[in-house]
C-alpha cells in the first residue's frame, strides 16, 4: 500500500490546503454539470488540469498510469451506447450484423468516460501535493465535527502499521501454500475461505486488543475524552486571489460547456 | 499498489449526475451526523481509539484474499463484521472512515461521488448488516451456530443490497441503463457476497473460538438500535423489490424519472443560472458561444503558456547551476 503523496516544493505544494480542496470539488463540480458532447470545455479543463500538473512537479505518467484505473467502472456506460435515446443507426461497416447503435448514447458514453478520467487526475493532484495532516487540519477548519477527524487521524496512523501486518500474513500463507505441479494444493473454496477468515479474525483482534494500549497510552498522557482544538489561521491574501481566480475560470468553462455541449 | 483491481463497488467521479451526488451526500451527512452524534453521547471515550484502530483493521483487511476459481478472487469489505462487532452506529463512522480515505487519499471512488459510496456501504451496508444479523440471531438464538448462519447472511446481503443501491444511482443519473445494470451488479455481487460471507464467518468463527466476549460489544443496547433495525429491514425490503422493477420496464428508471419529470426540474434549477444558454447581458446565443470561448481559452492557454516558460526558466537555471 502506498499513499500518492509527492513531497516536494513547486509553488502548488505551498498553496493553502482549503484553497486545493475547495478547488479540487469546484472543479469535479464543474466538470460533472458540463453537459455531454461539450468537447472544446472538456479540452480546456484537461489543459487546466495538465497545466497545474506540470507546475507541481509530480510526474504526469504517474498520474495517468493512476488514472486509468477507474477505467474498468466505464464498463457500467458501455451498454449506453446501444440502449441510448433513439434515433438508433446501424453500425457503419458492419451493417450485414443489422445492429443498431444510438449516436447519442455513445456521445453519452464518451462524455461520461472523459468527464471521469480528467476528475481523478484533479483529484490525484490534489492529494500528490497534500499531505494528509495538512487534509486533517483542513477538515478541522472547515468545522467537520472534531470526532470523525480524531478518528480518520488516528486511522491513519496504525493503517500502515496494519497493513505491514496484513502483508506479513498474506506471505507466511503463501510461503506455506507451495503447490507440487501434478498434485492439487490446499483444501477447497470452503477451507481456503476459513484461512482467509482466520487471518481477518486475528488481524481484528489484535487491532481491538492494540486499541486497549492505544487507549492508556492516551490516557498517560493526559486525554480526557475531548482533544486538544487546533488552531485555525485565516487564508494568506495570494491564495484567497488564486481561489477566486481559479473558481471564476472554472465557471468560465462550464458556461462554454453549456454553450457548445448537446 | 495492492488495491487494484478497484472495488466494483467505488464509484468514481463523472459517473453521478450531479443531482443525485447532492442527495446522497444529504442523506450520508445527516446519518452520519446522528452516528457522530450517539457515539460522543452514550458511548465511552475508550470508543474512539477502538474505532479508528478498527477503521485501520477493516481497511487493511481488505487486502486480504482467497483465489475462488481461475484468476476471480473473495474479498473482505468488512461493513457486516464491523456491525457485528461494534454496533451498527460505532460501524457507520468505522466504514465512513475507511471509505471517506480511500476516496480522498487512494482515489479509490471519487470525490464528488463519495457521498453516494458513503451512503451505499457505510449507511446501507451497515443498516442491512444490522437489520439482518439482529433477526436471524433474533430467530436462531438457542443454536450455537446461529452466529455463523447470520454472520454469512448479514455480509452477504449487505454486499448485494449495497450494490443494488449502487446500479440504481447509476441508472437514476442516466449514465447506465436500469434493465442492464440493476442485474448485472446483483448478479456478480451476489457472488462476490458469497466471498465476503466466507470470510466473514470464517473471522467470527476465530472471535469466537477465542475472544466470545467480544461477539457480545453489538448488542449491548439492542433497544437504542431499533431504529436501525427497522430502518436496515425498510432498505433491504424497497430495494430487493424496486430493483427487479426498475429493471423489468424497458427504459428502466430514466422513464420513472421523466414520466415525474424531477430530472428535469432538478436540472432546469442548476441550468437556469445562465437563461436560454446566453452569457447575461448578450443575445445572440453564437456570439455568446464564441465569446465565451475565446476568453476561456485565451485563460487556460494563458495559464498553461506562463507555466511552460516558468518551467523553462527553471530548468535552465538548474542547469546553469550544474
Amino acid at each position: 500500500m502506498k499513499e500518492f503523496y509527492t513531497p516536494g516544493k513547486s509553488p502548488v505544494h505551498e498553496i493553502d490546503a482549503r484553497v486545493k480542496l475547495t478547488f479540487t470539488l469546484a472543479f469535479i463540480i464543474f466538470l460533472s454539470l458540463t453537459p455531454s458532447g461539450a468537447w472544446p470545455a472538456y479540452i480546456l479543463f484537461l489543459t487546466l488540469a495538465l497545466s497545474i500538473a506540470l507546475l507541481s512537479r509530480v510526474s504526469i505518467g504517474l498520474i495517468q498510469k493512476r488514472a486509468l484505473l477507474a477505467l474498468p467502472f466505464a464498463l457500467a456506460t458501455l451498454p449506453l451506447i446501444f440502449t441510448g435515446p433513439p434515433p438508433r443507426v446501424d453500425l457503419p461497416f458492419f451493417q450485414t450484423l443489422g445492429i443498431a447503435y444510438s449516436p447519442e448514447g455513445l456521445v453519452r458514453f464518451v462524455s461520461i468516460t472523459l468527464k471521469s478520467w480528467i476528475s481523478l487526475q484533479a483529484a490525484l493532484l490534489l492529494s500528490a501535493t497534500t499531505h494528509i495532516s495538512d487534509l486533517l487540519t483542513t477538515f478541522q477548519q472547515l468545522r467537520i465535527p472534531k470526532l470523525f477527524v480524531a478518528i480518520i487521524g488516528l486511522m491513519w496512523r496504525y493503517l500502515f502499521l496494519i497493513s505491514d501486518e496484513v502483508t506479513r500474513m498474506l506471505r507466511a500463507r503463501s510461503s506455506r501454500s507451495a503447490i507440487v505441479p501434478g498434485s492439487r494444493g490446499g483444501g477447497n473454496v470452503f477451507w481456503r475461505a476459513k484461512v482467509t477468515g482466520g487471518m481477518a479474525g486475528s488481524i481484528f483482534l489484535r487491532s481491538i486488543e492494540r486499541s486497549d494500549r492505544v487507549y492508556s497510552a492516551m490516557l498517560s498522557r493526559g486525554y480526557t475524552g475531548v482533544l486538544p482544538a487546533s488552531e485555525s489561521q485565516p487564508i494568506a491574501k495570494n491564495d484567497r486571489g488564486y481561489l477566486i481566480l481559479g473558481l471564476f475560470l472554472l465557471m468560465l468553462l462550464w458556461a462554454l460547456g453549456l454553450l457548445t455541449g448537446g | 499498489m495492492l488495491f487494484s483491481p478497484a472495488h466494483p463497488m467505488h464509484i468514481p467521479d463523472g459517473f453521478l449526475s450531479v443531482p443525485v451526488s447532492v442527495i446522497a451526500w444529504i442523506i450520508s451527512v445527516v446519518v452520519i451526523g446522528i452516528a457522530l452524534k450517539k457515539s460522543s453521547g452514550e458511548l465511552k471515550e475508550r470508543d474512539l481509539p477502538l474505532i479508528g484502530v478498527l477503521a485501520a483493521a477493516i481497511f487493511a483487511g481488505q487486502m486480504l484474499n482467497f483465489s475462488v476459481t481461475g484468476g476471480t478472487s473473495g474479498h473482505l469489505l468488512g461493513a457486516a463484521i464491523a456491525t457485528i462487532l461494534l454496533g451498527p452506529w460505532p460501524a457507520v463512522l468505522v466504514m465512513t472512515s475507511v471509505v471517506s480515505v480511500q476516496a480522498l487519499i487512494f482515489q479509490d471512488g471519487g470525490v464528488l461521488a463519495l457521498g453516494a459510496n458513503l451512503f451505499n456501504m457505510a449507511v446501507i451496508g451497515v443498516f442491512v448488516a444490522h437489520a439482518v444479523y439482529t433477526l436471524i440471531t433474533g430467530f436462531l438464538k438457542k443454536q450455537s451456530w446461529g452466529v455463523f448462519v447470520a454472520g454469512f447472511v448479514a455480509a452477504w446481503s449487505s454486499i448485494l443490497i449495497a450494490s443494488l443501491a449502487c446500479a440504481l444511482q447509476l441508472a437514476l443519473s442516466g449514465t447506465s441503463p436500469a434493465n442492464i445494470s440493476v442485474p448485472a451488479m446483483g448478479a456478480i455481487h451476489a457472488l462476490i457476497g458469497v466471498g465476503e460471507g466466507l470470510i466473514t464467518v470464517g473471522a467470527l468463527a476465530f472471535i469466537f473460538a477465542t475472544r466470545k466476549d467480544l461477539l457480545k460489544l453489538g448488542d449491548a443496547k439492542p433497544a437504542n438500535n431499533k431504529g436501525v433495525l427497522i430502518v436496515g429491514s425498510l432498505i433491504a425490503l424497497v430495494l430487493a423489490v424496486l430493483s427487479p422493477l426498475a429493471s423489468s420496464h424497458p427504459d428502466g428508471l430514466e422513464w420513472v424519472a421523466e414520466e415525474h419529470g424531477f430530472i428535469e426540474a432538478a436540472k432546469d434549477a442548476f441550468y437556469n443560472i445562465i437563461p436560454d444558454y446566453t452569457m447575461p447581458g448578450i443575445s445572440n446565443p453564437a456570439l455568446a458561444t464564441i465569446i465565451a470561448g475565446i476568453i476561456g481559452s485565451v485563460i487556460v492557454f494563458g495559464v498553461a503558456y506562463g507555466i511552460g516558460r516558468a518551467e523553462k526558466r527553471a530548468k535552465n537555471k538548474g542547469s546553469a547551476q550544474s
